[in-house]
């Protein structure tokens, strides 16, 4: 057990980072901030493996451990605490934080070495981490809320960390703006459970719910879809996506956190946190799997058309977020963390590949300008291929596959599930290995168009080679029944997470499943050999008929989502702002100025310094005074 | 034989006598016939206060009297000292003349 009370030293470890970055960051040197910046997170993860060890070796009573740092506040019996809660998906999600976090960390101090606000780059991923962990550890929704809105900041901040250019502001400003939309739904909804239930302990809150609001009812479904409101904006689900292609404008080791590590993913783990209201809520639930079926399609449609690396990487995170939702809405609870674990693995190779490839290009996105990068980077041409490979779910050796089939599966096989979820599932399956497989190609194969400036040093090849092994091994703790069947993974989910009911005569087609799933993985893969490498043009001609280039044009603009919401919310609004310019609320408070300069004036013209007239003002008054006195 | 207080009569000579005094505070723009008149005022109020003695048999009334004669000696001192201060300043004792205090 003493090894379990460290567990308050792993969110406050990269704050103390921020704190000493804040602080005395412009006395440091690079070294130094460098070692002060990855320290604390490397630290933290230290902390976190030694927690989990120990959590793991001797499991406490009621698989979980609460650790009560002090009260917050205590009002008229709503005393919110900051304690630290540890189950088996807070861990998975500390675990996985912390060590990609480092990793990411780790590359950030070669990547960033030549750019200005060094120190400020550090302190603001110390401190996103130390939010995330905040988040993931809470034990309070007030506290999750805490850290919730400590990732939202740092997200702003990060994206617009290279702030001289106007652009980049805008794209932080709309990270921010869009996810606050969320947020706002999701404070609702703890205020509506914070009033109803009374307190707002995640633990507390499950349980007096389930005793409290019957499967469907009102209450319930409207807590759900309120903090489902919250989890959308957060994990950029439609229809509040449209910021996280935008995000791409900061710098590419922040992206890669963004999306592999934190923030993104907190929409997930809040949904499997308070997994019971969801199952109170059947229609929200089935809302869940809805949305990421609908975003895993159109976020892959997207990725297909785009030309900005980064670009096709963020399209390709809101695809398998979409996934993660897809699961939680099948009831696949343990599922869709162990996506979620592989995903941070490959997604976070594939960024860190992915800045290594624009470093050495200095500082080009456009994958046609790139081109047969293969012979001139071959150390992140393997990784990234690895990456790829996991992304795209190719069967048997990749981690990315054995989480993928396990959600396909879960789709159809859950009670929950159906078959469109599940052919919306595969179909999103082909269009991802399309998709990664043409940046693939088009990236690493075909003739030099551009020649690299200088490889990356051990600093950046380091972590992504240790990515790399993980986006392959991380998936064989849990293989599917009819190949392996081995279970550690939702074994040790299942002290924090419901167990999930398979139909009956689901099992026996798990295996044509998965290979169904390998099949059209490979499919994919294939198509984009054929379309972006051994006959190019019959892509081109693609999308150069009329109905192909206006899908084209759609597609590459998301779906015009961005345009909808400029034309029908944007416009209207900064209209109304225009014209109310002078707000016309204000009027009213204005004309109490008025009055009481314009009653000033009259009496101050009273005041002439004329003794005489203050006598007579006296007497009238004494007269005036008696009057009243004497006749009423 | 006993003095006769015409009470009413008394009295009506004293808001006579206080009426004077306030249309001259209002009227007159000299100083000096300003205290004056506030002089008048003061002994219209000591007049009714020593008729309403009389009239109840109460010494009350002549106390009184006593007590607003030390105040108007006291008044006239200021008042005199402050009207000195006045023509010093102004080279003149009108009061229309030093309104500078105003808003």
């Amino acid at each position: 057990m003493m090894m379990l009370e460290l567990l308050w030293l792993v969110p406050a470890l990269p704050i103390a980072g921020f704190l000493i970055l804040v602080i005395a960051g412009r006395l440091l040197s690079r070294p130094w901030i460098a070692a002060v910046g990855v320290g604390s997170v490397g630290l933290a993860f230290g902390a976190a493996v030694t927690v989990g060890i120990s959590f793991m070796g001797a499991a406490p009573a009621a698989n979980s451990y609460v650790q009560h740092l002090w009260t917050w506040m205590s009002v008229g019996g709503f005393t919110p605490s900051l304690s630290l809660y540890l189950d088996a998906l807070s861990l998975v999600m500390v675990l996985v934080v912390t060590s990609v976090g480092f990793l990411i960390h780790l590359y950030s101090a070669e990547f960033m070495a030549a750019e200005e606000g060094y120190a400020r780059f550090f302190a603001y991923m110390n401190l996103f981490v130390g939010a995330m962990l905040t988040l993931v550890l809470a034990d309070d929704l007030l506290l999750l809320y805490l850290g919730w809105e400590g990732v939202g900041l740092c997200s702003y901040l990060l994206i617009g960390f290279w702030y001289k250019d106007p652009l980049n502001g805008l794209a932080a400003r709309k990270a921010f703006v869009v996810t606050r939309i969320g947020d706002t739904a999701m404070s609702i909804g703890l205020f509506l459970i914070a009033t109803n239930l009374g307190t707002l302990r995640i633990q507390e809150v499950m349980y007096l719910a389930a005793g409290h609001w019957a499967v469907g009812s009102g209450m319930a479904v409207a807590a759900a879809a309120l903090l489902l409101g919250g989890a959308i904006g957060k994990s950029a689900q439609l229809p509040l996506q449209t910021w996280l292609p935008d995000a791409m404008a900061g710098p590419t080791p922040v992206s890669a956190l963004i999306h592999a590590a934190t923030m993104v993913t907190a929409g997930v783990y809040l949904i499997a946190r308070t997994h019971l209201l969801f199952t109170l809520a059947p229609a929200v639930q089935a809302a869940v799997a809805g949305i990421g079926a609908l975003t895993l399609l159109s976020a892959g449609f997207s990725a297909l058309t785009q030309r900005d690396i980064k670009r096709v990487l963020a399209y390709s995170t809101i695809g398998q977020i979409g996934y993660m939702f897809l699961a939680l809405g099948a009831g696949a609870w343990s599922a869709a963390i162990f996506h979620f674990m592989t995903h941070a693995f490959f997604k976070a190779l594939l960024f860190l590949g992915a800045g290594m490839v624009i470093l050495s290009l200095d500082h080009e996105h456009d994958i046609f300008k790139m081109g047969g990068l293969r012979s001139q980077l071959p150390a992140v041409f393997w990784t990234f291929l690895i990456g790829a490979c996991s992304l795209s779910a190719l069967p048997f050796i990749t981690a990315g596959f054995y989480s993928k089939d396990l959600i396909l599966f879960y789709s159809l096989a859950s009670p929950l599930g159906n078959r469109w979820l599940w052919t919306a599932g595969v179909l999103g399956a082909f269009i991802t290995s399309l998709y990664t497989f043409r940046m693939v190609f088009i990236i690493f194969f075909g003739e030099a168009k551009s020649l690299t400036g200088r490889r990356p040093g051990i600093m950046m090849t380091a972590p992504v080679v240790i990515l790399a092994a993980l986006s392959l091994l991380a998936g064989f703790i849990e293989l599917p029944a009819s190949f392996g069947n081995v279970r550690i993974f939702s074994a040790f989910m299942n002290n924090a997470l419901p167990a999930i009911a398979v139909r009956a005569g689901a099992s026996e087609a798990e295996t044509t499943l998965m290979a169904f799933a390998a099949v059209v993985s490979l499919l994919g893969i294939f198509l984009a050999y054929v379309l972006f490498f051994a006959k190019p043009r019959y892509a081109d001609s693609l999308a150069s008929v009329l109905p192909g280039r206006l899908l084209h044009r759609f597609w590459f603009a998301g779906w015009g989502f961005d345009r909808f919401y400029e034309t029908f919310i944007v416009r209207p609004f900064l209209w109304i702002a225009r014209t109310n310019r002078e707000d016309f609320i204000d009027l009213f408070y204005l004309g109490m100025i008025w009055t009481g300069r314009s009653l000033s004036t009259m009496l101050s013209l009273s005041q002439n310094g004329k003794v005489r007239m203050y006598a007579a003002g006296i007497a009238f008054g004494a007269v005036v005074a008696l009057a009243i006195v004497v006749f009423l | 034989m006993t003095a006769t207080v015409y009470f009413e009569q008394g009295l009506i000579l004293a808001a006579v006598l206080f009426a004077l005094g306030l249309i001259g505070v209002l009227v007159r723009r000299n100083i000096i016939f300003i205290l004056l008149s506030v002089e008048i005022m003061l002994n219209a109020a000591g007049l009714a206060f020593v008729v309403a003695g009389a009239r109840w048999a109460e010494p009350d009334g002549q106390v009184m009297f006593i007590f607003i004669l030390a105040m108007a000696a006291a008044e006239v001192s200021v008042g005199l000292a402050l009207a000195l201060q006045m023509y010093h300043k102004l080279r003149t004792l009108d009061t229309d003349a030093c309104d500078r205090m105003r808003g």
